[in-house]
């Protein structure tokens, strides 16, 4: 399957992937509105750790034997047999934090929404649970730190 | 001291666009820009800001713009706010001026003042996408009487060393440590894809791009920075570089903060010491001076690599060129007074110098005059903004041209004119690691290599318009070319007509 890829070596530490995830996953797909009147707020899925002399975008590597599926208790988090994408049903997932402690990247966080804490990590920008989309955060990097590709790089 | 000086530019933000995201803070190394949490908003120290308009483009709901510091001036024409700066800064500090990139002071562009003639009616124009078009180009010495062998067609006389150029235009010299490895590694990688040549510049050849040398032009100036047997071999050509046009007649500066590991392991010099190249090659003090270094580094390269020499587009510079010519050069590079540069000193890079369309017509005449004008190639830089330009330069006698500040602003340079800080939001004119991180290679190259091919195709369709099929057949052909708003003696300088003439 494609997956995204992060390069550390060209990671530039603007955090436009953080932007552009955020307003992907927003209702409004706008991102004036995703930042400053949305309610609940968006969350962005994908995180740019460390500082301007060394950075890296934190993304789901939607795994071939995925731990927060394993460990899954409510049967939220999903690998889907056909494309591979690994996803939480928020309509199912407890926020149990299970799946946030088992992987092994710190690519899923628990956010809490009116209370209740929910799973959130990267869809690929699917508009279904399960499905790859064209990732946004890859299209928003100007310096091809992140690539979604086939294979390794 | 109280500063005199005033902000250049005011950072305009449109609050309604605004989301605080910080990717504008992240993005400026000149700390213009602040997500004030207490404020809730992100503000500007707009004194630091030199409008290299990173913030502008990364800003992903374009929120920003830059505008001039709305501060007028005293309605003097002669007391401009330009010069009382330029007075306020020099009164605070005691320096000498520093500036960056080209003259930007507004003397003719005569570029701008030369149109280009088509075919009509009685010679065909020619579809350049359905008959070949010839934009290869070889630059070197030419024998003056070729034989050729009937039977087997082939040339039996021997050649000089020459460089084949696909397209009429080559990358000009800028140095690893004047600008990022990266960003010679992106005009290495695309002038290897285009069939042309990068230069070196006086700063050694890096390691990581002897991969590329066969596309690199090795340049010997008077630092003499980098140079060995093994350099000179590597390249494809040497070049010496006598004058640049940002600054003829001076030196240059690169202080010791930019000499970090790599760059004076390439450079050959000590970690954190200053390499200055001193004004003059301290060698050549006349033209067999210049025979002389020419005739080294050909002995020392086996008569295999021509041998480039750049100056600066001066008064006198066609009897120059003569001598450079008779000195056994086999390329002239002229570089006009609107070249860049990393550093100079503003008096001297807005004052010193002519233009090179002057310099390139005068040159190309005295060569033909003197008979010489095959034994050595002319390649004209110094501020080449486009195709039309690139048809100009070769219709007035230029063999090829040098494109640098094109190619930079390919790779996203914005002209703001402070490389000499080392703090190019863009990653060019920088060593700071997490800046020349900003330009990935993969893609600068393609942006370099889009911007050469899309050039090319214009070039191709001026020359199919004019009914000509070659750069060989455009080179020196004055009759292209018709003046606009010129005077008699501008005319006769450039050897070209009035329009309507």
């Amino acid at each position: 399957m494609k997956r995204i890829y992060a390069i550390e070596s060209w990671c530039i530490n603007c955090k436009r992937c953080e932007v552009a995830c955020k307003t992907f996953h927003s209702a409004s797909r706008d991102t004036v509105k995703a930042f400053k009147t949305e309610q609940p707020s968006p969350r962005n899925r994908v995180r740019v750790e460390g500082s301007k002399l060394l950075s890296i975008a934190v993304n789901c590597r939607h795994c071939e034997h995925p731990k927060c599926v394993e460990g899954c208790i409510s049967g939220a988090m999903t690998k889907d047999p056909l494309t591979g994408v690994v996803t939480s049903n928020p309509e199912k997932c407890v926020g149990c934090r299970t799946c946030e402690s088992l992987c092994p990247f710190g690519a899923v966080r628990i956010e809490d929404i009116q209370g209740k804490g929910f799973a959130y990590k990267c869809d690929l920008c699917g508009e279904s649970l399960g499905a790859a989309g064209e990732p946004s955060c890859v299209a928003a990097c100007p310096n091809k730190a992140l690539i979604y590709v086939e294979s390794g790089c | 001291m109280l500063d005199y000086v005033l902000p250049r530019y005011k950072v305009m933000r449109d609050v309604d666009l605004c989301v605080e995201c910080g990717v504008c803070e992240r993005s400026c190394s000149n700390e213009v820009h602040r997500v004030d949490e207490d404020l809730g908003r992100v503000v500007a120290d707009h004194m630091k800001c030199v409008n290299c308009q990173r913030c502008v483009v990364m800003c992903p709901t374009r929120a920003i713009s830059i505008t001039k510091w709305p501060q007028v001036d005293t309605g003097s024409s002669n007391w401009t706010l330009g010069y009382m700066q330029d007075i306020a800064k020099q009164a605070q500090t005691g320096a000498v001026l520093l500036s960056s990139m080209g003259n930007p002071e507004p003397y003719p562009i005569y570029w701008d003042h030369l149109l280009l003639n088509a075919s009509q009616v009685t010679n065909p124009s020619i579809d350049p996408l359905r008959e070949p078009m010839e934009t290869r180009v070889f630059l070197g010495s030419r024998p003056g009487m070729l034989k050729v062998n009937e039977r087997s067609r082939q040339v039996v006389s021997a050649m000089p060393a020459q460089l084949k150029l696909d397209v009429p235009m080559m990358f000009s010299a800028m140095s690893f440590g004047s600008i990022s490895l990266n960003t010679q590694m992106s005009l290495a990688m695309a002038a290897t894809e285009l069939g042309t040549y990068f230069n070196t510049g006086e700063g050694g050849l890096h390691q990581d791009l002897e991969g590329y040398s066969d596309h690199a032009v090795v340049q010997v100036a008077s630092g003499r920075f980098g140079v060995d047997p093994h350099y000179l071999n590597a390249g494809a050509a040497i070049e010496i570089k006598i004058g640049q046009g940002a600054k003829p007649g001076i030196g240059g500066h690169l202080p010791g903060e930019k000499i970090d590991a790599e760059v004076s392991r390439t450079r050959m010099i000590p970690e954190g010491t200053d390499a200055i190249s001193p004004a003059p090659h301290h060698d050549i003090y006349s033209i067999e001076d210049l025979r002389q270094l020419i005739f080294s580094i050909k002995e020392a390269t086996l008569y295999q690599k021509p041998v480039s020499v750049k100056i600066a587009a001066v008064h006198n510079v066609a009897a120059i060129a003569s001598g450079i010519a008779r000195a056994g050069a086999d390329i002239i590079a002229i570089d006009g007074f609107r070249g860049g540069t990393g550093a100079a000193p503003k008096r001297i890079r807005d004052n010193v110098g002519i233009p090179v369309e002057l310099a390139l017509a005068s040159v190309d005449r005295r060569l033909r005059e003197e008979g010489i004008r095959s034994t050595v190639s002319v390649v004209a830089g110094g501020s080449i903004r486009s195709s039309a330009d690139i048809v100009r330069a070769i219709a007035l006698g230029a063999d090829a041209v040098y494109i640098a500040s094109a190619a930079l602003i390919a790779l996203g340079c914005h002209q703001c004119g402070d490389c000499s800080s080392g703090k190019c939001n863009w990653g060019i004119a920088t060593q700071r690691p997490e800046l020349t991180r900003r330009l990935n290679p993969e893609i600068a190259a393609e942006r370099v290599v889009n911007l050469i091919g899309g050039w090319t195709h214009e070039i191709q369709e001026m020359m199919g318009g004019m009914g000509i099929n070659s750069i060989d057949s455009l080179r020196g052909n004055r009759l292209m070319l018709r003046g606009v708003g010129l005077n008699q003696k501008e005319l006769d300088i450039l050897g070209v007509k009035h329009a309507g003439e």
